[in-house]
């Protein structure tokens, strides 16, 4: 069964390999061979979430070269939950996507497959070459859905995301170039084993490289000053992409939780937790500039993109918290946020096609065709990422104005409130004018359809489903961040092959394969 | 040779971001280019730069690390095809924005002869 772990990546590559090479066959097949994938891909996050609650750490020696050497997959709990969360977001936005919207362009379902592969693949490696290695496939897979379907705002938020992530990457090259020339390893257990007994004349070097891989997965999570390509790229892209996107800055995120608990974290010695002022400084600057966009927002995506700023901000400024506390509610809060924006992307799609020519733009238009449907889901998105009770995203905020240590609560509850506000403000002006201030005309816009209505429901009735099962999720967050907090737990895991003889150190003592 | 290594890195560093940095497709995508072969020289030193010892292992003799080369292949070859990609990308925006400003803007005449 030790070959589940690497099903996350093997099983979207084969899916999207297959679709690829029969990219001549009609849609049905197409469609039958993603959906079955990602059904698939939610039983093995689902099989790999239970497996990661008996706090072992796992991984999986690729080609059985042992770690350090080779490249491992580590399963712990955090990223068993990122699998899940992925694998679930992606079920239902392939699913919306199957109603018409994958057969605007070409390769859509072989493209999103890959997609899967290098996020999947991103959150499971212990290696950080590999983590590059990973973004590259997840990045070009993105470039190319994100202008799936063609026009003008695609094609230009496109040069700019491309342009903007290969900086990145060379930027993310040159850190690893630098972290591998003053401690020796790639591997990230093995790099946090050699941070601790770092001499003191490579720390700055290595902390120079720390900080620009944090630059690296800032501009992936979107943290200011490195977000301004985001409210453009995601209210162009197609609406089933953007939703699946609402896990991208996730995917940043992740990246700063792993790195700087495990490699930069509080055993770091001369280098522990350096990170955290700017993550929580650029953070809290974030949310309050996203609070601004929603206000200045002019169309229904581009409000819900910066509502992605918004939980963008509130998951940076917990991230750099210290203690468990914060890290457990941020861990609660991510996947309520992501599922809703990602269905909120597709009501905006949904709102947009039955309002003619005003689409998602916030004027006055003629009436929705369905009106009760499409205001109740809005309503419950709404409130859900504002944080308004009884749907989980109040509860997850309140986790982690909870968790905010008392020097940090003036900054932290100050703006993330006045957030909150600004976002239920933005909410009520776009809602009130779809629903309410229609003028004269007939209702005359397509349908939701089964499928559209199906995943979109699914998604944003995440907010009160999470809500009802706070107390189990809770507890697994709770062990999360326990096991985020303890380092020597993972590096003990990677470096001493035999889980039996963790607790004895002198045992095992070789590292060699 | 850490000298001349040193500096040809930074020159090239230094041109991909003035290029980069520039208001045109072309010249952004050369800049890109140019600065991931900048990378790619740094990778390459990443392990120290070794004269004098061989590329395969060897008890006998000293060996230069081997890592740093298996991961510039990987580089290169990533590298490759996004400047690839990012070539195309740039020819479809002249095409479909009527410009070849990054933030296609359509001007009538190039900035530079507007005086």
């Amino acid at each position: 069964m030790d070959h589940l772990l690497v099903m996350p990546i093997i099983l979207p590559l084969f899916a999207g390999l297959a679709i690829l090479w029969k990219r001549d066959a009609s849609a049905r097949f197409k469609r039958l061979v993603s959906l079955s994938a990602m059904a698939l891909l939610v039983a093995v996050g689902v099989a790999l979430i239970t497996m990661a609650s008996d706090d072992t750490i796992r991984y999986y020696a690729l080609g059985d070269w042992q770690p350090p050497f080779g490249i491992v997959m580590v399963l712990d709990r955090l990223s068993a939950l990122m699998v899940l969360l992925t694998s679930v977001l992606a079920l239902f936005a392939g699913l919306y996507a199957c109603a018409g919207q994958d057969e605007e362009g070409s390769n859509f379902h072989g493209l999103f497959q890959l997609q899967l592969m290098g996020i999947n693949g991103a959150f499971m490696t212990g290696d950080l070459f590999n983590l590059f290695v990973f973004f590259e496939v997840l990045l070009i897979a993105s470039y190319a859905l994100l202008m799936h379907g063609g026009g003008k705002a695609r094609t230009q938020s496109g040069l700019h995301y491309v342009a903007l992530n290969l900086a990145g990457s060379s930027l993310f090259l040159i850190a690893l170039g630098v972290l591998y020339g003053t401690l020796g390893t790639l591997n990230m257990a093995d790099m946090a084993q050699k941070v601790a007994t770092l001499d003191t004349s490579s720390a700055g070097l290595t902390m120079a490289a720390g900080l620009l891989l944090l630059t690296v997965f800032a501009l992936k999570s979107a943290m200011l000053p490195l977000y301004f390509w985001l409210p453009r790229a995601y209210a162009a892209a197609p609406a089933a992409v953007a939703a699946l996107f609402a896990i991208m800055t996730k995917v940043g995120i992740y990246a700063i939780l792993r790195v700087f608990s495990l490699i930069f974290g509080n055993q770091a010695g001369a280098l522990a937790d350096m990170a955290s002022p700017w993550i929580w400084w650029g953070g809290l600057a974030t949310l309050a500039l996203a609070a601004v966009g929603c206000l200045s927002a002019r169309d229904m995506r581009t409000l819900v993109s910066y509502l992605v700023l918004v939980s963008v901000g509130t998951l940076l400024a917990a991230a750099s918290l210290p203690g468990q506390q914060s890290l457990s509610a941020l861990l609660y809060y991510m996947p309520q946020t992501t599922l809703v924006t990602g269905g909120l992307f597709l009501l905006a799609d949904l709102i947009d096609d039955q309002r003619g020519k005003a689409g998602a733009r916030i004027v006055k238009s003629r009436p929705l065709r369905q009106p009760a449907l499409l205001g109740t889901l809005f309503f419950i998105g709404m409130a859900g990422i504002a944080g308004l009770p009884p749907f989980s995203g109040a509860i997850g905020k309140a986790m982690i104005l909870q968790a905010t240590p008392e020097g940090a609560r003036v900054w932290l509850w100050s703006i993330l409130l006045v957030a909150g506000l600004c976002a239920i403000v933005a909410a009520s002006r776009a809602g009130s004018t779809f629903f309410w201030r229609s003028s004269e005309g007939e209702a005359s816009g397509p349908l939701a359809g089964p499928a559209r209505g199906i995943a979109t429901a699914a998604l944003i009735g995440a907010a009160p489903l999470l809500a009802l099962l706070a107390g189990p999720i809770t507890q697994f967050t709770d062990a999360t961040a326990e096991q985020l907090d303890h380092p020597a737990r993972y590096i003990d895991a990677i470096l001493n092959p035999d889980p039996e003889n963790q607790a004895m150190p002198m045992s095992n003592s070789e590292e060699t394969p | 040779m850490e000298a001349l290594y040193a500096t040809v890195t930074g020159v090239l560093t230094a041109c991909g971001i003035y290029l980069t940095l520039r208001g045109r497709t072309f010249p952004v995508v050369v800049g890109l280019t140019l600065l991931s072969y900048a990378v790619n020289l740094f990778l390459f030193s990443m392990g120290g730069l070794a004269s004098k010892s061989t590329t395969i292992v060897d008890s006998s003799f000293p060996y230069a690390d081997p890592l740093p080369q298996a991961l510039v292949l990987t580089a290169i070859v990533i590298g490759f095809a996004m400047t690839a990609f990012v070539v195309i990308l740039a020819m479809r925006t002249r095409g479909d924005l009527g410009s070849d400003s990054v933030d296609g803007q359509r001007t009538d005449e190039p900035r530079e002869e507007r005086k």
